[in-house]
């Protein structure tokens, strides 16, 4: 089985200083996979080079079978890649629900398959937002929101997109114990409605809760990739990140 | 009253007319403010209320891409002064051509300035397409005062036709039918802009372009068209320009006026709707056009970037914002 | 020797003094811009209104418009903290910059532009002094003093700011809150007070730069929007945040200028700066020395 998402030597420099160094990083379709690091070590660099918001300079993506590197981000998002960010992002001036039609306008129906329109998109944005318990908060304005409800919608919006792979970056920090299980348990759900995910976190019981795989970046390079109970244990990443 | 206006403003989908129906509704306006006109007999009502609809106009062409895609566009005297001046150039070749014609050639061809200058600078940070923008406008204007054959620095001299085709009446009965036109024209574009897959993409841009990126949104295809119509209404909106004023030069053409109307009426009327610039110029300019009457200095002209430095500071929403709040 | 090589030489000269005084009248913009990310486009604005403060000065008082000019720097530097505050108020707090915060500068030009207009009429203004005319002569070489004395205050306000940033502790700071604002807080410097006695500075170098403008050129007030190009032109090719960029691309445009204004005509020299912004935006937008 051919994999999903193949990121070949992946180099990406700023001026004098190098954030990414030859990473190589595959990941199957249907995959769970956790991608831990410490802060600075380039993994939102990372995924804004897969994702195509900023272009590497060495190496390549490979998604779908496709080479991404010469698309823009919001081609790579029609071929199916989404992502949330990190600090969420979303639309001050539109509603919830509209929040979540611009994907469904831009993304989905751009691909042509089955376009949908009129009260079918309401009737989806509002069942996505269900989804993450926004239901009721359709029509507010994201100015309205607490945080986990932010983070939620950031999720809910990457997933109106009717992604293959989506990357959460991050969904998690900052949050309860129970808003950290609800997350979790979004991301399992979704990974059971076929969406390969890739998770990137610093709480690690989610993390090995989640993940199927492993990997971690240190300093712009991969040092281990593995089985998770594995790489917890490797000395190069006790040393680097988890042994603090 | 304020629930009817937010409700006129507002963006809702399912709600209010079908674009159509709302095309209709202007056509009758038009009509009766025409009428209007017509019936107070003074040609000094046509003048001025050819310069109301006239900034109507280009406040709704600087709001599409400012209001709705969050892109400042200072260049308006450019584009509005490649329209008035495309107009001169078709007069002194193919003077039989109809108005309507010319506007629509003066409107491509400041819209195809416009898609080069976006072209080169929209792919940059916001800010640096307005300097361009800025600048651009200086650089049309020296390109047009050394081009000797609409007049240069000199001026054009345009001959007004007598009579207006078609109603009957002074020709410049028909300016302004043309220019209700054209109000028509763009307040229906805006609106159904508004209410379309197009629009939400536009306020997607506006709010946070990588975000929309990531959404899928094409972000440089649609910055791109946002500027080909505000560019192009602008052009049209100065088509008509060289009959209403008969003598044209550089310094009147790009008049810095024309930018900073064209700007601060939208701010002030609110730049969320297509009924801000309405507001925006109606106000505005009717009490530009009482200043001037009454006390005959350039006080008037002050009014509008004072009045928008206000708005700015102080209800950046507008006066349609104010009202769609109260509704909230 | 030839008479076109001469010329050429002059105007290469010319160019090069000319670029003195283009840096100058970009340094304020260096400041807002490169450093503050502040996109004040008003600034061409209040380089005018120091130009007819030494007008003033210069007629009504008698004194050097070098002079008046850095009498009235005090007056601009309050003026530029006070302007500072109003755009932080309404504008950088609120997180709401982009569009508003433009308009609100464009006003600003706006209404300076009509009220000098109201004060002081559209007729072209100029000052008195011992360099407005001659040159200095140096074998082939005619250094006009018009502009030579320009290009002189130029270098002075220059070197002297960034002696400023590179070795006070304000002048590191602002550095500072041009690239990190949150370290800035950590060394228990208020990023905002920083920014102000920036952005004043900022609005003190215009009252150089206006001085130095009338001593070049005559003023009338609608001529500060041909400078907005030239400015942000400057200052984008020399790299945002680069002061010794900021210079060198001074110097080119200054060169550029002078050039097509002694072999196509005077006419075209508002042109070229916007050709060189556009060149620049599409091919480098960095800037040559840009961070």
């Amino acid at each position: 089985m051919s994999a999903l998402l193949h990121v070949q030597r992946l180099g990406k420099r700023f001026g004098g200083f190098t954030a990414l160094q030859d990473v190589e990083l595959e990941v199957q379709p249907g995959e769970r996979l956790g991608l831990i690091g410490p802060n600075g070590s380039g993994k939102s660099t990372l995924v804004n080079c897969i994702c195509g918001t900023l272009r590497n300079e060495q190496g390549s993506v490979n998604f779908g079978g496709t080479t991404v590197d010469s698309l823009t981000a919001h081609e790579r998002t029609r071929l199916g890649l989404a992502r949330s960010f990190q600090l969420p992002r979303p639309f001050g001036s539109l509603s919830l629900a509209e929040n979540l039609r611009i994907p469904i306008l831009y993304a989905v129906n751009a691909r042509g398959e089955r376009k949908l329109s009129g009260a079918a998109i309401e009737t989806r944005c509002i069942e996505l937002l269900g989804q993450v318990n926004l239901a009721d908060k359709a029509h507010r304005l994201p100015r309205d929101l607490t945080q986990i409800e932010m983070r939620k919608l950031e999720l809910a919006r990457a997933m109106a997109a009717d992604p293959k792979l989506l990357i959460a970056d991050e969904s998690m920090a900052g949050l309860s114990h129970a808003e950290v299980d609800e997350i979790l348990a979004l991301l399992i759900r979704l990974n059971g409605q076929g969406v390969t995910v890739i998770m990137i976190e610093h709480i690690m019981r989610a993390v090995m809760a989640f993940s199927q795989r492993l990997a971690v970046l240190v300093a712009g390079r991969k040092i281990a990739d593995g089985n998770p109970k594995d790489v917890v244990r490797d000395a190069e990443v006790v040393r680097a990140y988890l042994g603090e | 009253m304020v629930s009817l206006v937010a409700k006129a403003a507002g963006r809702e989908t399912a709600a209010g007319l079908g674009n159509v129906a709302f095309i209709g509704v202007l056509i009758v306006a038009a009509g009766a403010i025409f009428g209007a006109t017509r019936w107070i007999g003074n040609d000094y009502a046509f003048f001025a209320a050819y310069v109301v609809v006239q900034y109507i106009v280009l406040g709704t062409a600087w709001n599409i891409l400012g209001g709705y895609t969050g892109y400042v566009n200072f260049g308006i005297t450019a584009f509005f002064a490649i329209g008035a001046y495309s107009t001169v150039v078709l007069y002194k070749l193919t003077p039989w051509l109809p108005l309507p014609v010319m506007i629509v050639i003066g409107g491509v061809m400041a819209a195809l300035v416009g898609l080069g200058t976006g072209y080169l600078t929209l792919r940059l940070r916001g800010v640096f397409f307005s300097i361009a923008t800025l600048a651009l406008a200086i650089v049309v204007q020296t390109l047009i005062t050394n081009w000797d054959f609409v007049g240069g620095a000199r001026g054009a001299y345009v001959l007004r036709p007598k009579m207006a085709p078609l109603i009957g009446g002074g020709y410049i009965e028909y300016l302004f039918l043309v220019m209700l036109g054209l109000c028509v024209v763009a307040l229906a574009t805006a609106r159904a802009i508004e209410r379309s897959s197009l629009g939400f993409g536009f306020a997607a841009i506006r709010d946070d372009e990588a975000a929309a990126e990531a959404s899928g949104v094409p972000t440089l295809k649609l910055k791109l068209v946002a500027t080909a119509l505000s560019g192009g209404f602008m052009g049209m909106a100065g088509a008509p320009l060289p009959y209403y004023v008969t003598y044209l030069d550089p310094a009147s053409g790009f008049s810095l006026n024309y930018a900073v109307n064209a700007i601060a009426m939208p701010l002030i009327g609110g730049t969320s709707s297509w009924l801000g610039p309405v507001v925006g110029a109606v106000l505005v300019g009717g009490l530009q056009e009482y200043l001037r009457v009454t006390i005959a200095s350039a006080i008037n002209v002050l009014v509008a970037g004072v009045l928008m430095v206000a708005f700015v500071i102080l209800a950046p929403q507008g006066i349609v914002g104010l009202f769609q709040r109260k509704k909230r | 020797m030839d008479a076109s090589a001469d010329l050429l030489i002059n105007a290469v000269v010319s160019g090069l003094l000319l670029g003195g005084f283009y840096a100058v009248v970009s340094i304020g913009v260096a400041i807002s811009f490169g450093l503050l990310d502040i996109v004040n486009i008003a600034h061409p604005a209040v380089i005018l209104l120091g130009s007819y403060v030494a007008f003033i000065g210069n007629t009504v008082f008698g004194i050097d418009p070098i002079l008046a000019a850095v009498i009235m720097l005090p007056a601009f530097y309050f003026l530029g903290v006070v302007t500072y505050q109003i755009y932080y108020v309404a504008f950088e707090r609120r997180d709401d910059q982009s569009i508003r915060g433009l308009s609100f500068f464009f006003g600003i030009l706006f209404i300076a532009e009509v009220g000098l207009i109201l004060a002081f009429g559209v007729d072209y203004r100029s000052v008195q002094a011992w360099y407005a005319q001659g040159n200095l002569d140096l074998l082939v070489i005619e250094l006009p003093w018009r502009l030579l004395v320009p290009f002189l205050l130029g270098l002075v306000t220059v070197a002297g700011l960034q002696m400023f940033l590179s070795r006070t502790f304000v002048g590191r700071a602002v550095q500072a809150v041009a690239q990190d604002q949150g370290a800035l807080r950590l060394m228990a410097a208020n990023p905002a007070r920083i920014k102000r006695i920036a952005f004043g500075l900022s609005f003190a170098t215009a009252a150089v730069a206006g001085a130095a403008l009338i001593i070049i050129q005559p003023v009338e007030p609608s001529i500060g929007r041909e400078y907005i190009g030239r400015i942000f032109a400057i200052c984008v090719l020399g790299g945002l945040g680069s002061f010794p960029g900021m210079v060198i691309a001074a110097v080119t445009l200054g060169i550029v200028e002078s050039l097509t204004a002694t072999f196509f005509g005077p006419s075209w020299a508002p042109a070229v700066s916007f050709g060189v912004l556009l060149v620049t935006l599409a091919v480098r937008p960095n800037g040559i020395l840009g961070r």
